[in-house]
């Protein structure tokens, strides 16, 4: 995707942009591959470092990377 | 039967009648078979020739009559047509007299013949002897004499004659091989003679042209173009479009529908922690509960120098803040109790000096720094790790500046590579010093006696880098970040900020300073950093520690202020901001002769609170902000001083832990205490009294609840507060004399040294071993959790006593 804000910087935007992108159509996909009436609402990657959070839309999507609370 | 064709006097003719008539040779009248022959005449032939010419039957033999040499001829009638005719001529008088009487033989032979043929009788024919006749040649003695052999060449003739009475003799032969003797025989061997060899030129050979036929196969690789390296760059839309799409009404309906689920997310988030791992967790508890391995502090190097330590006892450690491994000792003279209170007799003949020791040469000091006088303590600037300051032993303050030697510090390698060790920031002292001397850098800068303690100066501090006091008190935001200010405290009952002015900077007269009459030969090599305020260095404040109703004078002989966050920078970063300092209009150092600094907003938010622990045991809290009393408009001290005496005898430690901003650990006596600032009713956590004395105190960097106490028979007491809070955790014997100073200290995220000095002049480094040196998960809020229990506690025994 292209990134239209942010507040990172631009080289990591565009990183998480693209990538995330491609892993939302994949998450869509094999929802409605298993159920064609669903649709996907939400994305949570949980990782050591962080969590990504990402809500998916017909044309654009937003894309939350927080950090773990301490 | 003979035939006479071919005989060339023989010709035959043909005799009709009319001839016949004329030569009265009229068949069977005249001739007969017996008598065939007739003789004409030549000349009658002739007259019948000419009578006749054409039709006579002689035409044909005309020639041969008129050639005829005799008068007649012989005409032979022909019964039998023997010559094919009738009749025939005889051309030749030889031919003619062999005919009349040989023939007549020859005839009456052949009658004979024919009457034998035809009688067919075996009458035997009457002998009669050949008659010699003589030979014709047919030609073949030709024949003859080319084949007879003649000979051509004369034959030689030899006559060998001998000896006769050689004949005869008796011979005797022996045998001879033929090859022994050389000429007895003549070969001649074959060869193969050139000339008789035919080389053969020409050959009819037969050629076929047959096409070559071979098999082969090939394989081919495929080749596929298959991507090795992409470069690409990401797609961007233009500012113009990123606009449009931010405004458009398909992005706002996408966030009003989106933004409460990633709210419902956050807010999960918030209320727990996702990255909570419960395993872990279930893990540290058991272990903390159950017997954990042997904590101990592993002996890592031990330091000593005979020759600059020798009766001397070390009186602080400090560790170098950015090199790793270097580490300096400040040593004193041993001195018992008595001695140490009547210090200004006594008259100091060895030199007394900071040693610098690196890890990696236990031997030979890196560097040994010179003081005018025993130095307590000392302190490594925190913005620039080669300033040093120290507080002597006679009050007063002394600076150090060893950047000249960074780069060998830095450069400290084991012993082995010391030959190969880059000489790059060589001092002018020689080369051989490097191995055997350690370089000697003199203090640049000594605060003017006048001016400085009147007692050994025992507690000196860097001041936090973003706040600087000026003249009057107020406290002022520090803009170039260079940590420039100190603290010191004596038991003079006086605690002094002192101002160590920036490096390199620009040489300018202020009215702090006096003007040097004497100028004294400044050695070489010494930086000169400082030289504008040596020996006139004055301190900015002055603070009094006295209960102004009471007039007892505390004598405070540590301190601690609060919000003393190091962060080291290197030089580096000093270098830039002195450049920076150097191009800006105006130094903030000069601002301070004037009294009012209009450009330097005021903090006030800073707390200027401070603890200060005293000889008689006392720890004091007070504030050192002046207030100008509205009053009088004199500037008054402010008196709110709280009094605790926990101790008996004099602190000799007061350190604020370095994870709670407001908790404070104080070692005195027999006892320590750990104090939180804000709670005035008293310690939180106060240890019994102990056997012996603990000698110093140093709270753990890397666990909050952690903290070690030296005592004087040389143990190491580690505390830990999660585990006992009435005794201590573990204990551990350095050295056999009494301890002095403790310093823990991270070099990297495996090595954690704990820096132990002793009476004896020697520096126990040892390494942390990990349960020690790492926190257990949550130990930060289980300390926490206790040290609240604790005021809450407190606050309860509080009430319940008054």
């Amino acid at each position: 995707g292209i990134p239209i804000r942010t507040t990172l910087d631009n080289s990591t935007t565009v990183q998480y942009a693209g990538l995330l992108h491609q892993l939302t159509m994949k998450a869509r996909s094999t929802v409605r591959d298993i159920d064609p009436q669903n649709d996907l609402t939400f994305l949570r990657i949980r990782s050591k470092k962080h969590e990504i959070m990402v809500a998916p839309d017909k044309d654009y999507l937003l894309i939350v990377i927080q950090n773990p609370c301490e | 039967f003979v035939s006479f064709i071919g005989h060339p006097e023989i010709f035959p003719l043909v005799f009709t009648t009319k001839t016949q008539e004329i030569f009265n040779c009229r068949v069977n009248e005249d001739v007969k078979e017996e008598n065939c022959f007739k003789l004409i005449k030549k000349e009658d032939i002739i007259q019948d020739l000419k009578t006749r010419a054409a039709i006579s039957d002689f035409h044909p033999v005309k020639k041969v009559v008129l050639e005829y040499p005799g008068e007649e001829l012989l005409v032979v009638f022909d019964a039998k047509f023997q010559h094919g005719q009738n009749f025939y001529l005889v051309a030749s008088e030889e031919a003619k007299e062999n005919l009349l009487k040989p023939p007549e033989t020859a005839e009456e032979k052949e009658e004979e013949k024919e009457e034998e043929n035809r009688e067919e009788t075996l009458e035997v024919h009457p002998y009669t002897p050949p008659v010699h006749k003589p030979w014709v040649s047919l030609g073949s003695e030709k024949e003859v004499e080319e084949e007879s052999v003649k000979d051509t060449v004369t034959k030689i003739k030899y006559m060998i004659s001998r000896v006769r009475r050689k004949f005869g003799a008796p011979i005797t032969f022996t045998d001879k091989n033929a090859s022994y003797v050389g000429d007895s025989y003549v070969e001649c061997a074959s060869y193969q003679d050139k000339n008789f060899s035919i080389k053969m030129l020409e050959k009819d050979v037969g050629v076929q042209m047959v096409p070559k036929v071979r098999e082969a196969s090939t394989q081919t690789k495929w080749t596929y173009p298959k991507n090795t390296a992409t470069q690409y760059f990401p797609r961007q839309l233009s500012n113009e479009e990123k606009e449009e799409n931010l405004s458009s009404e398909k992005l706002k309906d996408f966030l009003t529908s989106v933004h409460l689920r990633m709210e419902i997310a956050l807010q999960q988030n918030e209320i727990m922690n996702a990255f909570f791992d419960d395993w872990k967790a279930l893990a540290e508890d058991e272990s903390s509960s159950g017997g954990k391995p042997d904590v101990y502090l592993k002996a890592y190097q031990s330091f000593l120098d005979l020759r600059y330590l020798k009766d001397r006892t070390i009186s602080c450690v400090c560790w170098h803040p950015t090199i790793y491994g270097i580490i300096a000792v400040s040593a004193r003279k041993r001195l018992s109790h008595e001695e140490q209170v009547n210090l200004s007799d006594k008259s100091l003949l060895q030199q007394s000096v900071i040693i610098f020791w690196s890890f990696f040469d236990p031997l030979h000091p890196q560097l040994i720094l010179e003081c005018p006088e025993d130095v307590y303590c000392f302190q490594f600037n925190p913005s620039d790790p080669n300033i040093i300051a120290g507080g002597c032993i006679n009050g007063q303050v002394v600076l150090w500046d060893i950047s000249q030697h960074e780069e060998k510090l830095q450069n400290a390698k084991p012993v082995a590579d010391e030959i190969m060790m880059t000489a790059v920031n060589m001092v002018n002292a020689s080369i051989l010093n490097i191995f055997t001397e350690p370089p000697l850098v003199r203090y640049c800068a000594v605060s003017s006696i006048q001016y400085c303690h009147k007692k050994p100066v025992t507690d000196i501090h860097w001041l936090p880098d973003y706040f600087e006091d000026n003249r009057m008190g107020a406290t002022f935001e520090n803009r170039a970040e260079i940590r420039m200010q100190l603290v010191t405290c004596s038991p003079d009952c006086s605690i002094l900020f002192w101002d160590a002015p920036a490096t390199k900077l620009p040489e300018q007269s202020s009215a702090e300073k006096v003007k040097k009459d004497d100028i004294f030969y400044m050695p070489p090599d010494v930086p000169d950093t400082f030289k504008h305020v040596d020996i006139c260095w004055k301190p900015l404040i002055k603070i009094n520690l006295c209960e102004s109703d009471t007039n007892t004078e505390y004598s405070p002989v540590r301190i601690s202020l609060k919000e003393l966050h190091y962060h080291y920078k290197t030089s580096e970063k000093l270098q830039s901001l002195n450049t920076l300092e150097a191009s800006a209009k105006e130094s903030p150092y000069t601002e301070m002769s004037t009294p009012s600094s209009k450009n330097l907003k005021a903090l006030q938010r800073i707390f200027t609170n401070f603890f200060v622990g005293t000889e008689e045991g006392e720890i004091i809290y007070s504030n050192w902000i002046i207030e100008i009393d509205s009053d009088s408009a004199k500037p008054v001290s402010q008196k709110h001083a709280q009094k605790y005496t926990i101790h008996t005898e004099t602190i000799n430690t007061l350190q604020r832990s370095p994870f709670f901003k407001d908790i404070i650990l104080s070692v005195g006596g027999r006892n320590f205490a750990i104090w939180k600032e804000g709670v005035t009713n008293g310690p939180i956590l106060q240890s019994s009294c102990s056997a012996g004395r603990n000698t110093a105190g140093r709270w753990s960097l890397t666990r909050p609840g952690v903290f070690f106490i030296g005592r004087d028979d040389g143990n190491i007491d580690i505390w830990d507060l999660l585990k006992k809070t009435h005794e201590p955790s573990h204990l551990q014997n350095i050295s056999k004399s009494v301890i002095t100073f403790i310093s823990p200290w991270i070099s990297s995220s495996k090595q954690h040294f704990l820096a132990v000095s002793d009476d004896l002049g020697v520096l126990h480094v040892l390494e942390i071993c990990e349960t020690l040196s790492h926190p257990s998960g949550n130990e930060h809020a289980n300390i926490l959790d206790y040290f609240e229990r604790e005021v809450k506690y407190l606050k309860h025994c509080e009430q319940e006593f008054q």
